[in-house]
């Protein structure tokens, strides 16, 4: 008997119990049928400092005995035993040569060189780093990667890079295991057979001649994003060479909105780029700018620059957020509101008109408050020059053309908004592109289609038909160069692996147009090949190497004296000097009126549906990265799959509990998929988003979630109207990190207005008289059997660094980038889905999101909760054989080879920050036989073994580090010379590490302020680890943060809650 | 004398049925080892057995795969095996307890009964033993947990309450085996004088290590039995508070609390009361005991299952007390959290089987009806084991900080592995009615004597 | 006078304890000294009738216990503070509250291995073999049968006049003990 059948017959077996517990007659599915009539009773009688919780313990209901979907998935990630070692070297050797290329001397990757003498640089053990670049939909974030022997094994971001200053995001940091993903296509395939690059090239060969006679007519090139300036030169070129062939774009999560937004208000094609370093007030129309755009991680670090209070001066910037869908910056923002895609262009006509932008009209928002606008109009007038206001991808053109005229109104122009040269090869309409590509192929226009990466086949919107028309006997010859077999590559002619950025070498443009020469920093593992030998094959340059390609690019640019010095400094800064985009002078040409084409997205009326990129695989890109599926979602905390969001309200009317199946109808297209109940969700307003589905990610992604692009309207890609919801009555097992979103009125986060905070920075300890104080970890004056007092360690040698960490609560935005920092840097191993639903999963460091308020619309709190690393720790007392220890300088040690795994620690930690191996998931979720992921490995850190347990620790291999490099030189270890992983990736700072016994270390100083505290302090654990709270800053004439207490629409833990809180009423 | 045996003891009923003499009771007693088993012998035995090979085969498994084919998880880092096995250690104190605590008491009905009871709670000690062992991430290192002589230097964390349990468990084990042996020397030299099998005379006789009866041996024999009943007294009362302590000295919310250690040793005599109950019914019913092993037995036993039964039931009270006196907020959310949230159905298990059945015993019909008897021991012990299901499963389920929150569920091998244990439990038994006497043969004859006075 | 070498004693065999007890104590006066009475269960008083006090066996358990206990606490002191002194959870090296279980549990185990080996030795068992044995019918001694040894090596020993003796104390049956 398979151990699932066995856990559902187990499971019923107790639910069973359950329900005849239940005297009143409840359902064990809980949350099946909430008790809405008490939930708003309550809700209006609020009162007090309360928390509410989630709407439903997932885990409570009987949707645990759904059969689970996924015998446990098989993960990239892990694997079993080490590379062998001829593998190992060559692969190693080949990477030296490039490692090489430092020196701009470049070994032809055909001539292995055995590893017999040692390249300098490379010392064993000692990583070197190489600056390079990443880019997602087309915009570069630069990066220094770490290479271990020649294997990259951690990417962080580059501190001279525009779009990176040193942070990184979770995609950033996700990428290197995607290089070794042993699913990755390895061979060029031919009509689903395997095939020789040389045969592709004869059979293309075939078809030139032909195609040049005709001036290239029927030569399609299909691209993504292309900021590369090499590559469009090569296509400038091939264009040149032959007139009648065309090039076109598309990119699934892409920027039409806002390129058609820039040419409504000013006629042409121009970058925004905002400077949030230098706004006071910052308005977003339904925009998260802090993730997924280009430059995000930059926009993130200058927007929170802005409001670190913990720093001293107790300055903030304010932000207002109207959003469809809850983001990351409705979670930060002081002021957040949940409306409808639709209502946010009346609401910004409304803005621009109170603004005194003319063509503007006088539009009036449904459901939002006067009040509200007139706080944002008044904050806006009071800060011409200092605010922003910024409108989403998602929005149409209109409202981004409305967010210029406004910005222009405050002249905020040329302060913090600059208008620049497109980054961009060559701006275009993605959507007209592609469409214009697909009748193309309708009509047989096409005879050679060259699909230069992108997947097509899966992320145009079904009812577009590329797929469809790419199968069909006209596109006489279809080529796909990507990194899997994939949708795409399956439905074309060739395929041809396509390598890894950090296998390649190529340059591309950040959001401000600075330009990055990708280097690669080992030899293609699967023989990949890159888009610019394609071109250079079409352009009749076959076998032309993409080095040699990129630098006669360069050379063109640069000229030929001192060319090598400029190489050189270029590769190694990991940015080109002088490259950023040209401001451009543009004049605001825009009579407010709404172009015919965004008319029919208003069209109609009815449920709206919003289409969002996913927070883990983006468009489906990453679907086979086994890190990212297993990220839980920012606000969510969902993984492994994508579900509906819907609104509390929706789930009342329509009476869904988390984990239903609903039927969606969009524009006559059906989708199956289960709802996931949202707080903060707008009203008729349900989101999905892009990039699960997929039916060849490979061995990770395959089958995982529900395909959006079935049902995204060709129209209108972001949101549509008229959307039909149908309960189906079927269920599916939806798997959280987080089952419970209420701190059940416990001081988790501590939090307040900056208003409190200046009137007295000590207002925390007002209503907690022990906290953020030298005593915190002694609120109570408790008897001890041990002569010293505070039963702290006598014996402690002093010792030159006592390590700590303060994480503040105000900058965190939860993007999530430092959940796989850890998880690359330590070996983490994933678990899979069903191992998740278990709560077994492994990553060490989480972020807790807590909800407070209005089960509408309520406050969000993201805490990122690592080993806190107790001076007391429970964690070690009980531990029988001393596996884990304190050490000479405060850390908690984890000594794996003692572990016996009596779990025993994990259940005394009251911060549940211990993973435990419950199985061999280094065995156990391997690909049978790929033992290239070996090569990911970290090597100064252990890979765990089953049976044992690990957590947080503090990065102690940097330490160590650290500790030898200042020891050769006999100095003291700098502040900020350890970066714990998480720390480095932070794209806000939020986490700052360093010795507490250094005065004028930050973290020392950081742990003065008054905003510090430790979580769970009154246990008396004394964490090395504590949190500084967080911080908003409301406007004046607006309810500060929220504090209304909701119940739980768990009938259980209504209960409970009720009876806690008649108890402290009978007190009280 | 059989006419003077007539007199009766304390409580109107006979320890001991009238009219046995020194030879009745000796020749039945072996008889039920040198003569061939009742089939109902052979169909239990097949049963234990069965049982125990399903626990080899999961425990196979087990130590094949990894704990992860059990349902425990984080935060429920603790879960079946570990409530197994403080239902076992529970069980197992029984035995020492009527033939020391009782002995010293100078209670003589315990006469009839300490033997298997003492059998049963070194059986069940055994099964308890197997599970802190088969829970751990990497089994194969148990003795980790031991102080012994290694290259590294290393020791084990004496800090830690499992260490503890490791010395009290173990210490427990081995005196209470040193009690029960002694207890067998004499009836090993009157099987060895009985048996005409050579294999058994050899055999027995070398369990008997040469005992004849001696009037010095016997005085001594005697000294040192006091001694180990006086040295097992509180030993029994220190082994399941220091397993109370495993709990007692976590801060985990619904174990952090001083009652546990009086209340766990209260719990363990009750549910190992229970368990002899369970299997004195049927034993003196299929070897026709009832001689021996009269309802004035039966009756007492139900009475102490009422006192430590009802004790539990008080400890239960005091808990939610201390919730609510304390004014801890974690500590109140899990005592309500246990009556009403996922897994009430298990507190209130608890409180039905434990705290309120038992009650049942203040009719004195009921405590001599041997049907009622065996049903409410056998609620006894289901309740004990939900107990420490709901210590175990219910605290750990919601701690401290909400994000970590998380059911807990088993699978089906939490259940193939209690299931096993007690297989092994049955098997032990059987063998143990099959080849040893299981009412101590010389102190029937003390007492048959005493009786003649 | 002469004692037969092939004699290690004189059994006699009686049906009731009282008996037994009333035997031992007339042998007692009549002066004989090396004898040993068998009973199926510890007969009250016998010993004492046999002339035999008093066991050391209490004082033996006490050392053993002490010395488990003793041994547990310096093992512990010895681990956690010399041996092995390192930062657990910020509790002092010597955390003695955290020390009394496994003293406690350690002078337990000494104190009853004591009493167990003690007994034994001081029994001088195991021994298998003993001439008493000798005698078919002493296997009632593990049933219902009370006996009266009376050794050869007891100076008021004399075949003769002792069997007459012990044929005057009214027992089943007189047995000669062959060694």
């Amino acid at each position: 008997m398979s151990q699932h059948d066995g856990e559902r017959a187990s499971k019923e077996l107790l639910a069973g119990c359950m329900d005849d517990a239940q005297a009143d007659g409840q359902t064990a599915c809980g949350a099946r049928h909430y008790d809405w009539q008490a939930i708003r009773a309550r809700l209006s009688a609020a009162s007090g400092r309360e928390y509410w919780r989630s709407f439903e313990q997932l885990a409570d209901t009987a949707a645990f005995q759904d059969y689970l979907r996924h015998e446990f998935p098989r993960q990239a990630g892990e694997w079993m035993d080490a590379v062998g070692r001829r593998h190992f070297l060559k692969l190693m050797a080949a990477s030296l040569g490039l490692a090489g290329s430092m020196g701009c001397l470049r070994q032809p990757d055909e001539k292995i060189v055995p590893y017999v003498r040692q390249p300098e640089e490379v010392v064993p053990g000692k990583p070197l780093y190489f600056a390079t670049a990443m880019t997602l939909g087309g915009y570069a974030t630069g990066t220094l990667v770490e290479s271990q022997l020649g294997r990259p094994t951690k990417i962080e971001g580059n501190p001279d890079h525009p779009a990176s200053l040193g942070a990184t995001d979770a995609f950033t940091q996700a990428a290197v295991l995607s290089l070794y993903d042993p699913d990755r296509s390895q061979t060029v395939m031919h009509r689903e057979r395997i095939d020789t690059w040389s045969s592709f090239l004869s059979a293309l060969a075939a078809e030139l001649p032909a195609l040049k006679s005709r001036q290239g007519r029927g030569l399609r090139i299909l691209t993504e994003t292309v900021t590369s300036p090499t590559l469009a030169d090569q296509l400038r070129a091939l264009l040149e060479a032959m007139p009648e062939a065309r090039w076109h774009q598309y990119e699934p999560c892409g920027r039409d909105n806002v390129r058609a937004g820039a040419k409504l208000a000013f006629g042409e094609y121009v970058d925004t780029i905002y400077r949030f370093d230098r706004a006071d007030v910052v308005v977003s129309l339904d925009a998260d700018f802090l993730w997924g755009m280009p430059g995000s991680v930059r926009y993130a670090r200058d927007f929170v620059d802005r409001r670190r209070v913990a720093g001293g001066d107790a300055r903030m910037n304010r932000l207002f957020v109207f959003e469809s869908t809850p983001g990351l910056a409705g979670a930060i923002a002081d002021h957040r509101l949940p409306i409808q895609p639709s209502e946010v262009k009346p609401l910004a006509r409304a803005l621009a008109g109170r603004l005194g932008v003319e063509a503007a009209g006088s539009d009036m928002p449904a459901n939002v408050s006067q009040k509200l606008l007139e706080a944002v109009v008044s904050d806006l007038k009071a800060h011409r020059g200092a605010s922003i206001v910024i409108a989403g991808d998602g929005q149409p053109p209109l409202v981004h053309a409305l967010a210029h005229a406004i910005n222009g109104q405050l002249d905020n122009v040329g302060k913090t908004i600059e208008y620049v040269e497109p980054a961009e090869a060559r701006p275009e309409d993605h959507a007209a592109s592609i469409k214009a590509l697909v009748d193309d192929m309708a009509a047989g226009e096409v005879d050679l289609l060259v699909i230069l990466e992108g997947n097509p086949a899966y992320n145009t919107p079904a009812s577009l038909g590329f797929a469809k028309h790419l199968v069909n006997k006209r596109v006489k010859l279809a080529v796909h160069l990507s990194q899997h077999y994939d949708e795409t590559s399956f439905l074309c002619h060739w395929h041809i692996p396509a390598a890894h950025f950090l296998e390649s070498w190529g340059d591309a443009r950040a959001f401000d147009g600075t330009a990055s020469i990708v280097q690669p920093l080992i030899a293609p593992l699967y023989g990949g090949r890159t888009a610019h030998e394609l071109m250079s094959v079409l352009l009749g340059e076959a076998d032309q190497a993409t080095f040699e390609t990129l630098q006669k690019y360069w050379r063109k640019q640069i000229g030929e004296d001192d060319f090598g010095r400029f190489w050189r400094k270029a590769v190694h800064d990991g940015v080109v000097p002088e490259t950023k985009a040209p401001a451009r002078n543009v004049e605001l040409s825009f009579d407010g009126r709404t172009p015919q084409a965004e008319e029919q997205i208003f069209a109609g009326g009815g449920l709206e549906i919003v289409f969002t990129p996913d927070p883990t695989v983006w468009d489906g890109r990453f679907a086979n990265n086994g890190w990212l599926q297993e990220l839980a979602k920012p606000l969510t905390k969902l993984t492994w799959d994508n579900a509906v969001y819907i609104s509390p309200r929706l789930a009342e009317d329509e009476q869904l509990a988390n984990g239903d199946m609903v039927e969606l109808t969009v524009a006559e297209r059906k989708l199956d998929v289960p709802v996931w109940i949202v707080p903060g969700q707008a009203d008729g307003v349900i989101s999905l988003s892009l990039g699960y589905g997929r039916s060849r990610a490979g061995r990770v992604g395959t089958g995982v979630g529900f395909d959006a692009y079935a049902i995204r309207p060709t129209h209108a890609a972001w949101f549509a109207k008229g959307v039909e919801l149908k309960k189906t009555g079927r269920r599916y097992q939806l798997v959280v990190t987080q089952d419970h979103h209420s701190m059940q009125g416990r001081d988790v986060v501590q939090f307040g207005t900056l208003d409190d905070f200046q009137r007295d920075p000590n207002f925390l300890l007002a209503d907690h008289p022990s906290k953020s104080r030298e005593d915190s970890h002694r609120p109570f004056d408790l008897p001890s059997l041990y002569p010293d007092e505070k039963g702290s360690f006598p014996e402690r040698k002093e010792t030159d660094n006592a390590w700590g960490m303060v994480i503040d609560q105000t900058a965190c935005i939860g993007c999530n980038a430092c959940v796989i920092a850890c998880q690359a840097e330590n070996n983490t191993p994933i678990v899979g889905k069903e191992q998740v639903s278990r709560g077994r999963e492994m990553q060490w460091l989480r972020i807790d999101r807590y909800y407070v308020g209005d089960i509408d619309n309520p406050d969000t709190y993201f805490q990122p909760m690592l080993c806190v690393q107790c001076e007391n720790a429970p964690c070690e007392l009980v531990c029988p054989v001393g596996a884990t220890v304190h050490s000479s300088e405060g850390l908690n040690q984890m000594v794996y080879n003692r572990c016996v795994g009596t779990r025993y620690c994990s259940n005394n930690c009251p911060y549940k920050v211990r993973r435990f191996n419950f199985l061999n998931y280094e065995a156990f979720l391997h690909y049978d036989t790929e033992p290239q992921l070996a090569m990911l490995r970290n090597p100064d850190v252990t890979v765990r073994s089953r049976g044992v347990m690990e957590k947080c620790s503090f990065c102690v291999q940097r330490i160590q580090e650290a500790k030898i490099e200042a020891h050769k030189v006999n100095r003291p270890i700098a502040d900020g010379e350890v970066l714990t992983a998480c720390q480095q990736a932070c794209p806000t700072r939020a986490i700052v590490f360093g010795n507490l016994n250094d005065p004028d270390s930050e973290v020392a100083r950081l742990k003065k302020s008054p905003l510090n505290y430790g979580v769970l302090a009154e246990l008396n654990t004394r964490p090395r680890t504590t949190h500084l709270a967080r911080l908003r800053n409301p406007h004046p004439d607006l309810a500060a943060h929220q504090t209304g207490d909701t119940p739980s629409l768990d009938p259980r833990d209504q209960k409970i809650d009720k009876w806690l809180k008649d108890l402290e009423g009978g007190e009280t | 004398m059989s006419d003077h045996a007539t007199t009766v003891s304390r409580g109107g009923l006979p320890v001991l049925k009238p009219g046995h003499t020194f030879g009745s009771v000796t020749d039945k007693i072996s008889s039920i080892v040198q003569t061939r088993q009742p089939k109902s012998w052979w169909f239990g035995f097949a049963v234990g057995f069965t049982l125990l090979m399903l626990f080899l085969y999961t425990t196979t498994y087990l130590l094949a795969t990894g704990i992860g084919i059990w349902g425990t998880n984080i935060p429920t880092g603790w879960a079946f095996p570990i409530i197994n096995f403080v239902w076992w250690i529970g069980i197992g104190h029984a035995g020492t307890f009527i033939s020391a605590i009782l002995l010293l008491l100078k209670q003589e009905w315990r006469t009839s009964i300490n033997r298997f009871a003492e059998a049963m709670t070194l059986f069940a000690v055994s099964c308890a033993g197997l599970f802190p062992l088969l829970h751990l991430g990497r089994p194969w290192v148990f003795y980790w947990l031991m102080p012994y002589p290694n290259t590294m230097d290393l020791w084990p964390q004496f800090r830690s309450p499992l260490v503890w349990d490791v010395f009290a468990v173990s210490t427990y084990a081995t005196v209470s085996l040193l009690f029960w042996y002694v207890g067998l020397i004499p009836d090993m030299a009157t099987l060895r004088d009985r048996t005409q099998n050579r294999f058994a005379q050899i055999v027995y006789g070398m369990l008997a290590m040469g005992w004849r009866n001696s009037a010095r041996h016997w005085h001594r024999y005697q000294m040192a039995y006091l001694l180990l009943a006086g040295l097992a007294t509180p030993l029994v009362l220190s082994v399941h508070s220091i397993v109370g302590m495993d709990f007692a000295v976590a801060i985990v919310p619904g174990w952090h609390s001083t009652i546990f250690p009086p209340y766990f040793v209260a719990g363990a005599i009750f549910s190992g009361f229970a368990m002899v109950v369970t299997l004195t019914v049927p034993l003196r019913w299929l070897y026709g005991l009832q001689d021996f092993v009269t309802l004035k037995h039966l009756d007492n036993m139900a009475k102490v299952m009422l006192a430590t039964g009802s004790m539990v039931g008080y400890g239960y009270a005091c808990e939610v007390f201390y919730a609510y006196y304390s004014g801890n907020p974690f500590e109140r959310y899990i005592a309500i959290d246990r009556m009403l949230g996922g897994y009430a159905w298990s507190y209130w298990g608890i409180v039905i089987c434990n705290a309120l059945a038992p009650q049942l015993f203040w009719v004195r019909a009921i405590r001599r009806n041997v049907i009622w008897l065996f049903v409410i021991s056998l609620i006894t012990q289901t309740g004990m084991w939900l107990e420490r299901f709901v210590i175990i499963v219910t605290s750990l389920h919601r701690d401290f900080l909400p994000s970590a929150w998380h059911m807990y569920y088993p699978t089906i091998w939490d259940f193939t592995e209690f299931l096993g244990s007690i297989g092994l439990f049955l098997t032990l038994f059987f063998l143990f009615i099959r080849f040893l006497p299981m009412i101590s043969i010389f102190e029937l004859r003390e007492l048959v004597s005493d009786k003649s006075e | 006078m002469e004692v037969p070498a092939d004699v290690y004693g004189l059994m006699a065999e009686f049906e009731t304890g009282d008996a037994l007890l009333e035997a031992a104590k007339r042998a007692h006066e009549a002066g004989y000294r090396q004898m040993d009475g068998f009973s199926p269960f510890p007969l009250h008083g016998l010993s004492e009738a046999l002339g035999f006090r008093r066991t050391r066996l209490p004082v033996v358990t006490l050392i053993g216990g002490l010395l488990g206990g003793g041994g547990a606490y310096f093992m512990l002191w010895y681990a956690c503070v010399v041996s092995y002194p390192i930062n657990i959870g910020g509790r002092p090296l010597h955390s003695w509250p955290a020390f009394i279980p496994i003293t406690f549990e350690l002078s337990v185990l000494g104190a009853s291995f004591a009493a167990l080996f003690g007994m034994l030795a001081l029994n001088g068992l195991p021994r298998p073999y003993h001439p008493v044995f000798n005698v078919p019918e002493f296997v009632r001694a593990s049933r219902d049968r009370f006996f009266l040894v009376i050794e050869a090596r007891d100076p008021a020993f004399d075949l003769a006049g002792t069997r007459q003796f012990l044929e005057g104390l009214k027992p089943e049956k007189v047995f000669e003990v062959l060694p």
